[in-house]
């Protein structure tokens, strides 16, 4: 079992001669095929993101961002993301143990299952819940009745959000966790610890690293999510815009270095987790090494 | 993992781990809700038609047309992703040189842009005036527009599954296991190839069948690099819209349907695929 | 291992969602949800501040109008699931017809129901070529021309690609003396020459005027004259066939809404105001073609081509009734002609 992690880089100071990595030219041309990779595929785009925000200064950007229905697109978004990841991050735990830590019948299919969410076209992700809840459905007719709205509000929304994002925490946390195994936890039980002890002390650390890009691929997604939310969202203006919706509109208008600059700010909110990440390995990366963990 | 093939069937092999019940349980429900209903809502809706229509929606040739293209373009995309995406990962996790944080940030970028967005950035680079398509006009490749645009914006979406779930599998490898290889005898490119890549195949497969998944219900980036000529360049997402337009709801979730099982089959065949392994292997 | 550590995920991950913030309700007498499609976003948003004053004027009330955009089709699909519009601004008469079948929210007799055909102001389609018009396009048998590139949205998921779609085959038509057979063959040629089918009108001009794809585009006038003035008059020129459609983009009040909303008023006065000097006036400074040209003070009043104008109650088309599922429904006439260029 993988009982020791060492953070990469941190134990090996690794020569040339070292057993465990490649060879320099061999260095050289992956890190080079991974950033002409990179580079076209990542760095390029972002790069006509930015240019075309700040195409017409930093004053038009600015003020796209200032506007009103801007900045309840923002709060929308946020408030979305923060209702439907950590659903999404209790499920996921969940699922990850049940199908990691146990062999049952079955297994297979559930994980299918989980994973489905990913191949359903984000229009049709948005339409579900139109036949569920619309107007011609069985149920629609008796929430309106009852006075609640789910389709064109902020319910839709969230769970449009929840649909499309599902998978995506159990899905990071599923391989991992099979690949560590059960034997840590089984020695912690036969220690005497509680299952949630167990799972506190020893199955949260094991798993620190791909839980938080769970959560940040989720919250990423969460926000930037367009087609699915686009279908239950009605898109009136200062109400139930979300800011992908939004940068659709400022388009739509012609105020294309406004689409950009929440664009731009959307790409920044959805990495913060990112620099939180970076954070916490730069804070507690050296402890981590030196101490390894149990 | 040790545990004895248990004699008859039982549901669950016998575990001294709790939790499993709860975990299950809690599982079941929340997929049931937020998952299975709405999707049986869309099957139902679609079992409308009878089969006779349902038929005709799947043979016509438009629609044969636009689910090859989705899935072909979609495997390519995924298959480019694999190898591209599982060297980035070991570059990040293994390498040290400056800018990598920044580098490990951006590659979560096509999640964090709306597809929309995406999508004419990706034109806008790749349409015959863009900086990557007025490199490759001259030779007579056209990329925006064509079906190779369609990979490019689904090489994009998918990213990031490929070197997600690699990654945090990678941080995990145990060095000792390196160094016991080498220390065997073993060449690096054999304990690359012999020890480290099966012990990496799960999470690259996962990736690759979540990368495919994602690329093949994909709408929002693809219509705008796609130019979405009928029998050309037209994806199954955009038939469904279509279906949509003309307030059918029963064609649009036929569509649907369709694409629903074809994913739903490919993917249980590679999870199916990975538990053998893994019971196997494991 | 310290406990700030074990918890440090935990942090991470709540500081991560915990980004609450509320939603930006702002409370006021009354609210209309008016829902629109794409282009008439500028029109709409001069309109609505006007009306909101006008009404403060006359009433005393705040009114606040919360305004949607998005394809005709989809806008009209969101009303029939459920969206609470009060007004529908539509880009087809076929889209309000949908809502009237599907779930009896509009009362059938809509269109009589204000002049015009509940049409406050029309439009054509026209030309939007390259400065100089290089390849020398005046009239829509000019566009299937060799080496001609055109841009046109997608017939199947645009309002304004249909009237692009109908003006073609009104000009066929009488061209060819009636006959159904060079008729299509003329579109089926027509759409060969269409490198790129964006799904709605605003990505069909944006491919055009900020891609540089195509020769031509095939457009609203109204949004021909807003390339002029977003992109340059030094790049672009319009051009007005000698024959094109009358193209009527309808309102009505969703009478099941208003009633249970009690919005009656107010959206009936919002619809009128689109009829009144003021109303008409924006109209006419967003290129639209007003139905009363002379409520517009003439220096607002812009000097649009004359243009032979053909009607969807033509005998051509018969109406919209006939035409949506004769020429665009599934298995239509488009799906029927429709052969990719090799």
């Amino acid at each position: 079992m993988a009982d020791v992690t060492l953070t990469p880089g941190a134990g090996f100071r690794r020569g040339t001669a070292s057993p465990v990595t490649e060879r320099p030219a061999v260095r050289l041309a992956l890190m080079l095929v991974a950033f002409a990779f990179l580079l076209v595929f990542l760095v390029l785009p972002l790069v006509v993101v930015f240019g075309e925000a700040f195409a017409k200064g930093w004053g038009a950007a600015a003020a796209t961002l200032a506007e009103p229905d801007t900045l309840a697109a923002i709060r929308l978004t946020l408030m979305v993301a923060a209702i439907a990841v950590p659903l999404n991050l209790v499920f996921g735990v969940a699922a990850a143990w049940a199908i990691a830590k146990f062999e049952f019948k079955g297994k297979a299919f559930l994980i299918t299952l989980i994973d489905l969410p990913f191949s359903v076209s984000p229009v049709i992700s948005g339409l579900v819940y139109v036949l569920l809840f619309g107007a011609g459905s069985l149920l629609g007719p008796w929430l309106k009745a009852h006075g609640v709205e789910i389709l064109f509000a902020v319910p839709g929304i969230v769970l449009a959000t929840v649909f499309v994002t599902f998978p995506f925490i159990a899905r990071e946390l599923i391989p991992l966790m099979q690949a560590q195994g059960t034997g840590d936890e089984e020695a912690a039980l036969s220690l005497g610890a509680s299952g949630w002890q167990t799972f506190r002390h020893v199955t949260l650390p094991n798993i620190r690293w791909g839980l938080l890009y769970g959560v940040l691929l989720c919250n990423a997604r969460a926000m930037g999510e367009f087609g699915a939310v686009s279908v239950v969202s009605g898109h009136i203006r200062g109400l139930t815009n979300t800011m992908p919706l939004h940068i659709e509109i400022l388009y739509n208008e012609y105020n294309i270095a406004g689409a950009f600059a929440v664009s731009t700010l959307l790409a920044g909110l959805a990495l913060v987790t990112l620099g939180l990440k970076s954070l916490l390995e730069y804070r507690y990366g050296d402890e981590l090494a030196a101490t390894g963990h149990n | 993992m040790s545990l004895a093939g248990a004699a008859g069937w039982r549901f669950s092999k016998p575990s001294v781990v709790p939790g499993f019940g709860l975990t299950l349980g809690f599982s079941l429900a929340y997929l049931t809700l937020i998952i299975l209903i709405p999707l049986a809502a869309l099957l139902l809706r679609s079992a409308s038609l009878g089969w006779p229509q349902f038929w005709a929606i799947a043979t016509d040739a438009r629609v044969l047309h636009a689910l090859k293209l989705s899935f072909g373009a979609s495997l390519l995309a995924a298959l480019v992703n694999v190898v591209f995406g599982t060297v980035v990962a070991w570059v990040l996790v293994r390498y040290r040189f400056p800018g990598r944080r920044v580098i490990d940030a951006i590659v979560d970028l096509p999640f964090a842009l709306p597809t929309a967005v995406a999508g004419i950035a990706l034109t806008t680079l790749y349409a015959p005036r863009g900086w990557i398509g007025a490199i490759f006009a001259p030779l007579g490749v056209k990329i925006a527009y064509t079906p190779l645009g369609i990979v490019i914006a689904l090489v994009f979406i998918g990213l990031p599954f490929v070197v997600r779930t690699v990654q945090p599998v990678m941080e995990e490898i145990d060095r000792e296991v390196e160094e016991a290889a080498a220390t065997l005898g073993a060449g690096r490119a054999q304990t690359l190839l012999r020890v480290l890549l099966p012990g990496l195949a799960p999470a690259i497969t996962t990736g690759f069948a979540l990368a495919f998944a994602r690329a093949v219900g994909e709408y929002g980036s693809v219509i705008f690099i796609a130019g979405n000529l009928p029998l050309k360049t037209e994806i199954a997402p955009l038939l469904i819209v279509i279906k949509l337009e003309e307030y059918n709801y029963a064609g649009a979730t036929a569509i649907a349907a369709i694409m629903l099982a074809i994913s739903f089959a490919m993917l249980f065949v590679i999870n199916l695929l990975q538990s053998w392994s893994r019971r196997r292997y494991g | 291992m310290t406990q700030h550590r074990r918890s440090f995920l935990f942090a991470a991950a709540l500081a991560a969602s915990a980004q609450f913030g509320g939603i930006g309700l702002a409370f006021a007498d009354t609210t209309l949800v008016s829902v629109s499609y794409d282009p008439t976003r500028e029109l709409y948003k001069a309109f609505n501040d006007a009306f909101a004053a006008r009404w403060k004027a006359d009433t005393g009330e705040t009114v606040t109008i919360r305004q949607s955009h998005g394809g005709s089709g989809a806008q009209a699909r969101a009303v029939i699931d459920g969206l609470d519009a009060d007004v529908v601004t539509l880009a087809l008469e076929s889209d309000i017809n949908a809502i009237v079948e599907k779930t009896h929210k509009i009362n059938p007799d809509w269109r009589g129901r204000l002049p015009n055909n509940s049409a406050p102001y029309t439009s054509t389609i026209v030309f939007l070529v390259r400065k100089g018009n290089p390849k020398g396009i005046n009239d829509w048998g000019d566009l299937v021309k060799d080496g001609v590139e055109i841009i046109t949205p997608n017939p199947k998921t645009s309002g304004g690609a249909r009237w692009n779609y109908l003006a073609a085959w009104a000009w066929a038509w009488n061209q060819s003396g009636g006959d159904e057979a060079k008729v299509k063959e003329f579109i089926g040629k027509l759409f060969q020459h269409v490198p790129v089918l964006d799904t709605g009108a605003r990505g069909s001009t944006l491919s055009f005027a900020q891609k540089g794809l195509g020769d031509v585009l095939l457009a609203w006038e109204n949004e021909a004259y807003l390339v002029l003035d977003e992109f340059g008059a030094d790049q672009f020129d319009i051009v007005a066939p000698p024959t094109s459609i009358l193209a009527e983009p309808p309102v009505a009040v969703v009478d099941a809404n208003v009633d249970a909303k009690g919005t009656r008023k107010v959206a009936e006065a919002y619809l009128n105001y689109l009829y009144s000097a003021e109303g008409q006036t924006l109209i006419a400074k967003n290129h639209y073609r007003p139905f009363k040209p002379d409520l517009v003070p003439a220096a607002d009043l812009p000097k649009l081509p004359d243009i032979k104008l053909i009607t969807i109650d033509d005998p051509v088309f018969g109406g919209w009734k006939k035409a949506q599922p004769y020429h665009f429904g599934d298995g239509g006439v488009f799906d029927q002609i429709y052969k990719p260029a090799q």
